[in-house]
């Protein structure tokens, strides 16, 4: 679904780079991008959507490269993009005209618009509001919005950056659990790119980024395993993997690829 | 002070005047606004009254709501009222010093008064009636025809409706700003006008600041949704005349024609 093939990045007061970058990202999956400030995580998600274009290699959206300026409509249109701030990527004032916007600009006719606009809101869970005003929802409704207006446009493939970084918990389980929907349901490539870890453990992949370089990579249970690796990149593990790391330290005799409370639970009871 | 404005505000009701199109609305209101200026008799003004009156009552919106629009510019009527009276020349009817107050200042000066009422009672009706998206495409179908002369009525309407979607947004803001300003010992109450305008500085800088950042955010996030300009561009909602808008457009011509009657026989 996404590619990107030695990718090279600066921005143009060279106060950031990205180098060497190589990620292969399948049809269908789900795949958290984690980092802590300053990882270049969220540039990266710039990047696929072609709104930064690269300095060197190549990156390829569903085998369009985003470099090349006929594509870029189609590839916006085929990999849809979720901002951090709720607030600042809903243009209209009531929640129907602002998922409607999407089609609107790819020029789909009316009869159309309205089957995709009810439907979308219906699989976020946001059809109840489909008449409110977009200021009177919480951040989490109005970020589900903001999806609904991506999904709208029937994308192949969804770029969440922070999605959840300015919710409340409530909030961002809503947006999480939405999003694993969309996956598991539509079957619709995730990108998440979030610095919560507990985000990362229903992934299907995680990669790991640092200052500006791809430094891991691999299932939720190989990358929380490196407990030490992780912590020295100043990221949590998840708490039941600490848990269970700290016991076998303590000379107990239990997994320490453990990232899930029920998985902690299971193995804790076949303990003698 | 902020809360009476009603101008440009939106009362949602159910009513036939809710309805009606916008493109409607507004050249009706265009009318409204010339008949007003137009007419020069009591009787006219009756006519005006009964017509604004019945529109009123077709809306469904409390007499009192739209009358409470008037409380802000009501300084604006008592002046342009004050000028008229004692500046007019004319027939002197009361003196005293330097003070000349004449019959036809006295009637220019009630008659300005009349027209400034009934023109924010006309446009305000025109605003509470119409939910800010219909009236920007309203205007923005209006404009249309100027676009060969290089008129961007897309672009206008666009700018209309981001910053209708953004005043709610700002308004929050701003409260945050000045609430954190105030809790490290700000002070935006007291002092000399000069003063308070000087406290404005550290609420203004901020709440440019993030102005801007979130353009910024706005433009990415319309272009990650494949945004370029109204070429090309569909519409969920549709403008449509209905027959409500004939009944409209009969009604209007009614009152316009029983204006010049009355012009005529008077």
């Amino acid at each position: 679904m996404i590619k990107t093939d030695k990718l090279n990045f600066e921005y143009d007061d060279g106060s950031f780079k990205l180098e060497n970058i190589d990620i292969n990202i399948d049809d269908g999956e789900f795949v958290v991008i984690i980092g802590h400030n300053g990882s270049g995580k969220s540039t990266l998600a710039k990047l696929f959507n072609g709104i930064y274009l690269p300095n060197s290699g190549k990156i390829y959206v569903n085998k369009m490269d985003t470099s090349d300026e006929e594509l870029i409509w189609e590839i916006r249109k085929s990999a849809g993009m979720i901002f951090q701030n709720p607030d600042n990527q809903i243009v209209a004032t009531i929640v129907e005209d602002d998922v409607a916007f999407g089609p609107e600009n790819l020029a789909i006719e009316r009869s159309e618009i309205r089957n995709r606009v009810d439907k979308s809101l219906k699989t976020v869970g946001m059809f109840d509001y489909i008449n409110k005003p977009t200021t009177s929802l919480s951040g989490g409704q109005k970020q589900r919005v903001a999806i609904a207006g991506i999904l709208a446009m029937q994308p192949k493939c969804i770029i969440l950056d922070e999605p959840t970084a300015m919710l409340d918990p409530v909030g961002r389980k809503d947006v999480m659990r939405t999003i694993h929907k969309l996956n598991k349901e539509e079957k619709i490539t995730i990108v998440h790119i979030t610095h919560f870890m507990n985000e990362a453990v229903d992934a299907d992949r995680i990669i790991v980024m640092d200052q500006g370089k791809k430094i891991m990579e691999g299932t939720p249970k190989e990358i929380f395993s490196r407990v030490k690796d992780v912590r020295n990149l100043g990221l949590d593990v998840p708490q039941v993997t600490l848990l269970a790391h700290m016991l076998k330290d303590e000379g107990i005799n239990i997994d320490d690829d453990i990232i899930k409370i029920d998985e902690m639970v299971e193995k804790l009871c076949q303990l003698k | 002070m902020i809360r009476d404005i009603t101008v440009g505000q939106y009362y949602p009701s159910e009513s036939t005047i809710h309805d009606l199109d916008p493109r409607f609305k507004i050249i009706a209101s265009f009318i409204y606004m010339i008949s007003i200026f137009a007419v020069e008799s009591i009787i006219g003004y009756g006519v005006v009254t009964l017509f604004i009156v019945f529109l009123i009552k077709m809306s469904k919106i409390p007499i009192k709501y739209i009358l409470k629009g008037l409380k802000p510019i009501m300084l604006i009527i008592i002046f342009a009222f004050v000028i008229n009276v004692f500046f007019t020349p004319g027939k002197v009817i009361f003196e005293y010093r330097i003070i000349k107050v004449t019959s036809e200042g006295l009637y220019r000066g009630f008659f300005m008064a009349i027209r400034l009422v009934f023109l924010i009672i006309g446009t305000s009706l025109l605003t509470l009636t119409t939910s800010p998206l219909k009236l920007t495409d309203g205007i923005e179908k209006l404009l249309n025809p100027f676009k060969k002369i290089g008129l961007p009525a897309h672009e206008l309407a666009m700018m209309m409706t981001i910053s209708l979607r953004f005043i709610p947004t700002l308004l929050e803001e701003t409260d945050k700003i000045m609430k954190a300003q105030m809790a490290r010992g700000a002070d935006f109450e007291s002092g000399s006008i000069v003063n308070r305008a000087k406290g404005l500085i550290p609420l203004l800088v901020p709440l440019f600041i993030s102005a801007f950042q979130r353009a910024d955010d706005l433009a990415m996030a319309m272009e990650a949704r494949c945004y370029r300009g109204g070429d090309n561009r569909t519409q969920l909602k549709v403008l449509k005349y209905t027959r409500k808008d004939l009944i409209g457009s009969f009604v209007l011509i009614l009152y316009v024609a029983s204006l010049f009657a009355f012009k005529m026989v008077w």
